[in-house]
């Protein structure tokens, strides 16, 4: 099957059916090996001790945060530029989603400042522009709940999702333009990453395990926002012919 | 596995993430069977979609 074939919604519901079995199980399998790795295998970094195990959840959290809000984006472009007709469910689908990383982040965040720097929160540019995501994540919720008719919403939300992604860039880049109490990047820099390999690799299991959580879990939320609109249409239909 | 002296904040962390894996699967697992109840029972009413005629899966 092309990949096109599944903008049609009645496809893409068959699609999530066939694929929701394989997804869970993959996800499944991949968080047992990540978890082995981040809990049993990882040593004690020399530095902070057992609380890396912290950074296990913390940095795939903030991954999959942006990555939600980019995923957003280029749904935003196919509801205002292609009128793709799952652009705006898998928007919507991918919000909550999104958020929950984003909060994760935050939170195991603070749980490892406060060992760590001696302090839950610092308004540096890092933790405050991941903030400003979380923001702008509950806004966009907001916003579709707030809007009777999705196509209405869809186009308004996408709106505020292509301002935001600006957004995104700040978080990558805040910690080479300020000067801030985070860590600069330690993975993903020129040069190579500067983390021992007995750290990135269960930092790699465990990034794959929540990866394919965060696709199983969009692809069941999609299933039933396409639902969502089904029953929607239906009601509107029935209460028009008791109209009749 | 000894989690040494901050193993509180460590174990907040893990429990945090699992609270937060555990809603957002119980969000999508009872919405959905919300969703396919609602549309049981338009259908067990007689309502059907414009584009029945297009094979619904199983």
């Amino acid at each position: 099957m092309a990949l096109i074939d599944l903008a049609n919604p009645t496809r893409f519901l068959g699609f999530a059916e066939r694929a929701m079995p394989w997804l869970v199980a993959a996800t499944v399998f991949a968080f047992a090996i990540g978890l082995e790795q981040a809990l049993f295998v990882a040593p004690d970094d020399y530095q902070q001790g057992a609380t890396v195990k912290i950074m296990f959840l913390h940095v795939p959290s903030a991954w999959l945060g942006m990555f939600g809000w980019g995923l957003m984006s280029i749904a935003a472009l196919g509801t205002l530029v292609w009128r793709h007709p799952l652009a705006d469910v898998a928007a919507k689908a991918a919000a909550p989603i999104g958020a929950a990383f984003t909060f994760l982040c935050l939170f195991t965040g603070s749980m490892w400042g406060r060992p760590m720097w001696g302090t839950y929160w610092v308004w540096d540019a890092r933790l405050t522009s991941e903030l400003v995501l979380l923001i702008m994540y509950l806004g966009v919720i907001a916003l579709w709940r707030s809007v009777e008719d999705p196509g209405r919403a869809g186009r308004a939300a996408a709106v505020l999702t292509l301002v935001g992604a600006v957004d995104l860039p700040i978080i990558k880049f805040s910690v080479d333009w300020w000067n801030t109490l985070h860590q600069p990047a330690s993975v993903f820099r020129l040069g190579g990453s500067t983390i021992d390999k007995s750290i990135l690799v269960p930092l790699f299991a465990m990034a794959i395990a929540f990866t394919l959580l965060f696709v199983t879990l969009h692809v069941a939320a999609m299933r039933n926002e396409i639902l969502r609109r089904r029953v929607r249409g239906m009601r509107m239909l029935q209460a028009r012919a008791q109209e009749g | 596995m000894n989690l040494g002296p901050h193993a509180v904040f460590i174990v907040a962390s893990y429990a945090a993430a699992f609270v937060v894996v555990a809603g957002l699967i119980a969000w999508v697992y009872f919405d959905f069977r919300a969703q396919r109840r609602a549309l049981g029972d338009l259908e067990a009413h007689g309502v059907t979609r414009r584009s029945s005629d297009i094979k619904e899966p199983a």
